[in-house]
């Protein structure tokens, strides 16, 4: 009954996909972790207005469903003349609702550090960047690392929705396959085995990179 | 083509009906499943924890859309039945809230001192009565935030039934959309109406965090 021998000559479409899928993963979860940083970072420095335009660019993004912000992206956005083709769309859309999730996960994060903290790193003598560098940033990131891993996570399936206006990543390859050789079953079947195996690497990627960053001890 | 008017709204309204209807369902159905669900994870019997975890890897590791088209096409296809739109959907986003939310019970419960079943034990309760009178009250307060963060996940991830055709908010917008030809007025439109029911329940969500961490 299983049958994935149709499926194969579809290989290279399938590569494709999942190229273009850890691509648009990867750009948003790059970009969007510029833009949470900055927009962290602003929010701390506790002007009125910025504080107001990033809240309600956070709120208005976790709180509206990701199909609608590629939606309005994609179709709203060529009529005031910026018109993106499908993939620089989602990436776009991507970008900002990871960027405002990334924005609350760094701010909680830089909240994490006690004063004192701070303190003690003037009075060591380091200059305010290096403060900030080492004595905030750095301990913070720590504390904040697994949030921030579990949300590209998120991000990296998320990547499926982009196949509503048919950016040609790996959910939308698999569209276009099972409605060409009718193996629905074998198809999603095949492809969520590719989503579990990106998740899993990914998550030992994780794991083994914070080994490596994070390695200086801490008192509990 | 036509103009934008009462009929589109009138049909986000119907249409709106059919997101509420599916996260009611997913959460009655799903609720019980995700309880049972915690309890497999931390049960006392490995292989019912390995499966649990090699089951929750599988649903954590698959994008809500693969989900929604394995139930709604894939699985119907291979076994040669037709399934209702609404019973395929609702399935979907119940196995989705079982797990989803079953981890997050999971989490709560394990955040509940060891000690505290100990205690309950030497107070000569049996293992549910522990877990019901003792350990639950306690988890339920540690994991209630969380749930409501997730009910705000499943509201907007209602939106994915679209894919499948099924007829709710995100999908009569796309058919008002295309009838009208004017995306921005109505997704705009459909964009505040998830806003306004979501944007309450993700500030009751962190006041009961805040609540929550100024307690301890």
């Amino acid at each position: 009954m299983l049958n994935f021998r149709p499926l194969w000559r579809y290989e290279d479409a399938f590569i494709e996909g999942i190229l273009t899928t850890l691509e648009l993963a990867l750009i948003a979860g790059l970009a969007g972790l510029a833009l949470g940083l900055v927009c962290a970072l602003v929010l701390g420095r506790g002007n009125r207005a910025a504080n107001l335009l990033i809240r309600s660019y956070i709120e208005i993004i976790r709180n509206t469903p990701p199909v609608l912000q590629i939606f309005i992206i994609f179709f709203v956005l060529p009529r005031i003349g910026l018109r993106f083709p499908p993939f620089e769309a989602a990436a776009v859309a991507l970008t900002l609702y990871f960027g405002a999730f990334v924005t609350e996960i760094i701010r909680s994060g830089l909240d994490s550090i006690p004063k004192a903290q701070v303190e003690a790193g003037h009075c060591l003598g380091l200059a305010g960047w290096q403060v900030f560098a080492h004595v905030v940033l750095m301990p913070a990131m720590r504390n904040i690392y697994p949030s921030l891993t579990s949300q590209f996570i998120l991000l990296l399936l998320g990547t499926s929705i982009a196949s509503f206006i048919s950016a040609e990543e790996l959910f939308h390859t698999a569209a276009v396959v099972d409605s060409r050789t009718f193996r629905s079953f074998e198809v999603y079947a095949l492809i969520s085995g590719i989503y579990v195996l990106m998740v899993i690497a990914f998550r030992l990627l994780f794991f083994a990179i914070g080994r490596l960053a994070f390695r200086w001890p801490v008192a509990r | 083509m036509r103009t934008f008017g009462t009929i589109d709204l009138l049909a986000f309204a119907t249409a709106f009906q059919y997101t509420i209807l599916l996260v009611v369902l997913a959460l009655i159905i799903g609720a019980p499943l995700a309880l049972g669900f915690a309890m497999l994870r931390v049960s006392r019997f490995a292989p019912l924890r390995w499966l649990s975890a090699a089951f929750l890897q599988v649903i954590q590791g698959v994008p809500l859309l693969a989900l929604l088209m394995f139930i709604y096409f894939a699985l119907p296809t291979f076994l040669g039945i037709r399934l209702p739109p609404l019973l395929a959907v609702t399935a979907a986003f119940t196995l989705y809230t079982a797990v989803f939310l079953g981890e997050i019970w999971r989490g709560g419960i394990e955040a509940v001192k060891r000690t505290q079943w100990e205690a309950a034990a030497c107070l000569g309760l049996g293992a549910w009565q522990q877990f019901r009178h003792v350990i639950a009250p306690q988890a339920l307060k540690i994991a209630l935030p969380a749930s409501v963060g997730f009910l705000v996940q499943l509201i907007k991830g209602t939106s994915l039934a679209a894919i499948v055709g099924f007829i709710e908010l995100t999908r009569a917008g796309q058919l008002s959309a295309a009838a009208t030809l004017q995306p921005l007025l109505v997704y705009s439109i459909i964009a505040a109406i998830y806003f306004v029911v979501c944007f309450p329940l993700t500030q009751l969500s962190r006041r009961l965090e805040a609540r929550l961490n100024g307690a301890r």
